[in-house]
This record gives C-alpha cells, structure tokens and sequence, in this order.
C-alpha cells in the first residue's frame, strides 16, 4: 500500500529457468532511491525476464528480491505493486478503451482516495505529455504518447523503484532527448530507476551506473563509460574476431 | 403508446424483468469475463423464492432476498473452480454450470421436478419489479463511479497490467460474478412471483442466450444499454408478432446487424467518444 520513498530494491542471485534452459542465473544488482540502473544486453539476455522476477509476473527457482525491507519473490504481483514497485512494459500494455485520465486513475488505484483531474494532469505534465486531454481514449494516441502515458500510470502509484522497459522503443529523437529529462527528473523525487533500454546514447546520459546482462547472467557492472571499454560487453555485443 | 402498454402489463413486467437479467450480466462481463451462468443463477433464486414462500410461508421481501442471497452464495463458490479460465472456455465451464443446475431442478423432489413448482402467490406487481429496477440501477450508478469499477474496466481491458498497477484481478472477477448473481437472484424471484408458477425450462440454456442477446444488443458494458437492448428484444417479438411464424427472424437480422454495423451495441449511438 505504501507509496513511500526512499527504499532500495535489492535482487540476490536470483535465477529463473524455464524448463531447462536458465533465463536468469544468479543474477544480483540494487537499484538505491533516486539512482537510476541501466540493464543492457543482447536480446534474450534475461532483461525483461529480470523485470518479470522482480514484479512477481515469474517466480524465480532461487534467490531474494527485497524492496527496503519487504520481502517480494513469494508475493503475487499485484501485491508486489502495492508493495511500491511500478512498471512499464517493452510492448505497450494501456488500457486501450479507457481514457487517458481513467489509465492515470488505474495507476493509483491502490492509493487511498481519488485523484483529481488537476493531479492526472500533474503526472502526466512528468511524462513530457502536456495538455492532455483526459477524456481522449488510450489506444487512439500515437505511439509515442502512448508510451508516456505508460510512465505516468506507472508514476501515478507513487513507486518506490520505477522499471522501465525500453522506453524509447520506437520514440523520435526528439522524443527520447525529452525522456532523459523526465527520467532525471523522476530520479531526482528519490525514486529509484531500472532502465532496460538498447538506445546508448539515453543509458550514457542518465545512468549513474549499468548492469550488462548476457545469457541471462551478469557480465559487466559499471559506469556507462567502464562498461562500454570492457572487453567481455563489447565481445557479448559484437562477437570475437575469430567467430 | 401508453395504450400499448396498458394492454400489455404483462410484457412491462418481462421488460423489467429481463432488463434486470441484463444489468446482471453486464456486471460480469464488466469485468471481463464471459460467464454465462446468469439463467441458472436466476433459476436457483426463483426456486428458493417459490420454496420459501410455499413452504416457509415468507412474504416477497424476505424471499426476493434469500434467493438473491443464495444465488450470490453458489456464484462465489462457482468462482473457485472457473477462476483460471478465460474466453470461451470460460463460456462452456458456465454454460456446463447451468446444465448442472437445471438437471438438479428437474430431477429433485423439493423443486417439483420437470413437472414444475406451482401455487407461487402472484405478488410481485410491476411496481415491485420496477422498483428493484430502480434500486438495481442507483446501485450500479454509484458503482459506475466507483474505484472498484475501474478496477473491473481495467482488469477487462488487460489483466496482466491491471495485476501491475496492483489489482487483485481474481477478486475483482469473483466479486463481478457474485454481484451479478445477486442480481439475476432478484430477477429470478420477481420472476417466480410473477408467474405463479416455474419449471426447470425456465431457466436452461435458451435463457442465457436471450440475456447474452440483450447485453450485445445494449453495448456489452453499458448499464443503460443493457436495459434498452432488454427492453427492445422483449417488445420485439410482439410488435412483429403479424409475421406469424417467421417472426424470431426479426430477433436474428437484428442482431447480425448489431454485430456487423455497431459492434458495441445501441449504447454507443448515444455515447460515442473521440
């Protein structure tokens, strides 16, 4: 229920593994209040299956997922949300046929009370979307909208830790050059941020620190420049001069 | 069109009636969920009703509420076993329900059996029934602008985020489906009340197919459309009762055209939103 700030997620060697294959192996990181947490890798290093553990959509073969000092790899994951853990996804989830100001409702709907229209508008403003128009339905907005309609769902619960799934999938320069900023921005209200992304130049920007991911275990932990020298992240991206 | 209904004071109360089995449904699929047990709810009510006030001797009050109640009660426990189903076998689960239900009316002596239970005092007037009516729908009103109806909109829209923003989805389905169970109970013992008497046909399969026609025809999530789509596919059938025979096609062509030209029901003509 508490919305309250200023609690570290912790993940401990965590695995996942479906069927035989481990997505996840042993993989630990923390994202601290008002830090922000770059997650890369190739695909299907485990990144969104990462994201899936801490929310409680998987539940990992071993290790703990704590949030300050709650444990959250045993609860289901709308409790996890309560729990102060929001989200957004790598393909948009909006709820499409309701409006904009009803998908900004939905986000604090475990919160006590209502919000206003004034406090939608507030949250949205925090996205990069100004002037919105409450009553317009979700599905009907561009892409790009869409995605921060996402983020201020996600805001409207007050987390204390943010993921974030790449979202500058699909966003124009512009766009992304405007989400650095409400990524700082959210960091700086002492929210902790997990950003899963594949664009560079936004995880160098705003990251203070970066987790590479590849065949589901960490390869690399970092800053973004340590981690863009190091020989095993460039040979996971690239491949070896042999191969 | 008062002369009408003057004539016609039995089908206003059908009206109402079905206006309540659609308001019903409309609160489960609120949610979501295409649980078609509407009809055996209703019949369960009516049945406890009837037996009530045969013989227990309860006035229409204490027996439009015990069947509520119980119909209520058997949804909450039906919400255990279908509770991971979804779509269609969602809809066959329920469907199956019902058959349960009816096979238990037909086959049980307290019910009277195929024969059917006779001798209901015939007290449930119109004003009864528009008046639960009218309750019903001051109820749904508040519920409309409640966090719980979010909540159901949002579960309904895509489960997974709703979980993410910290809804207990099955909850949310449960209480759907009892809520609507509640209220098929009440139109089931207005029902029995209003009828005399009842048999285990009264509430199979055809029924439920009549609820569902109903609530696509309103607009499926919408209150007021499913009273209207309740109110025009009961008048129908008399208004068009010179096509002898033929006269369940208008019923079909109407609903076909529905689907294909307004798929989200009358409602939507007077709701249409950017």
């Amino acid at each position: 229920m508490s919305g309250a700030r200023g609690r570290e997620l912790a993940v401990e060697g965590v695995s996942v593994r479906y069927g035989g294959v481990a997505a996840l192996d042993e993989v630990s990181l923390q994202v601290a209040p008002g830090a922000v947490v770059g997650l890369i890798g190739p695909n299907g290093a485990g990144k969104t299956t990462l994201i899936n553990a801490v929310t409680g959509v998987v539940r990992p073969a071993q290790g703990r997922i704590a949030l300050g000092g709650t444990q959250l790899e045993r609860l289901p994951q709308y409790r996890v949300a309560r729990c102060g853990i929001a989200r957004t996804y790598q393909n948009i989830r909006l709820f499409g046929a309701l409006s904009v100001g009803e998908n900004v409702r939905a986000g604090a709907i475990a919160r006590p009370g209502r919000l206003s229209d004034t406090e939608a508008r507030a949250l949205l403003a925090r996205a990069a979307m100004h002037e919105a128009d409450l009553a317009r339905r979700a599905g009907s907005l561009p892409y790009g909208e869409q995605r921060r309609l996402e983020i201020a769902r996600a805001l409207a619960a007050q987390p204390a830790v943010l993921l974030l799934d790449e979202p500058a999938a699909g966003m124009n320069p512009a766009e992304t050059h405007e989400l650095r900023e409400v990524i700082r921005a959210i960091a700086a209200g002492g929210t902790g941020v997990l950003l899963v992304e594949h664009d560079m130049s936004l995880v160098s920007a705003v990251c203070d620190s970066v987790v590479v991911l590849n065949f589901g275990e960490v390869i690399a932990t970092g800053t973004p420049t340590e981690v863009a020298r190091n020989p095993a992240v460039i040979e996971a991206y690239l491949g070896t001069s042999e191969a | 069109m008062l002369a009408f209904f003057a004539q016609h004071s039995k089908l206003v109360d059908q009206i109402g009636i079905n206006a309540l089995l659609a308001l019903s449904l409309s609160l489960s699929l609120r949610a979501g969920q295409l649980a078609l047990a509407q009809a055996a709810f209703m019949g369960i009510a009516a049945y406890v009703s009837a037996i009530g006030a045969v013989n227990a001797g309860w006035n229409l009050v204490e027996c439009a509420l015990a069947g509520a109640l119980a119909a209520g009660a058997v949804a909450l426990l039906l919400a255990l076993p279908i509770g991971r189903l979804r779509g269609v076998f969602l809809a066959i689960a329920t469907i199956g329900f019902g058959e349960i239900a009816r096979i238990v009316e037909v086959n049980a002596s307290i019910t009277g059996g195929a024969e059917g239970f006779s001798n209901i005092p015939n007290d449930a007037n119109t004003l009864w029934i528009y008046g639960t009516l009218a309750l019903t729908g001051t109820a749904l009103f508040f519920f409309n602008r409640s966090k719980f109806a979010l909540a159901a909109a949002a579960t309904r829209e895509d489960e997974n985020a709703a979980r993410g923003v910290g809804i207990d989805v099955a909850r949310v389905r449960m209480l759907t489906l009892a809520g609507g169970a509640v209220v098929a109970g009440l139109a089931g013992a207005l029902y029995a009340h209003a009828n005399f008497f009842i048999t285990p046909g009264d509430f199979g399969f055809p029924r439920m197919e009549q609820i569902l026609v109903y609530c696509v025809i309103g607009g499926v999530t919408s209150s007021l459309g499913a009273v209207a789509g309740a109110a025009l596919m009961t008048i129908l059938p008399e208004v068009v009762r010179f096509l002898q025979d033929y006269r369940e096609v208008t019923s079909g062509a109407i609903l076909l055209g529905i689907i294909l030209f307004a798929p989200d029901g009358i409602a939507a003509l007077w709701k249409r939103r950017s």
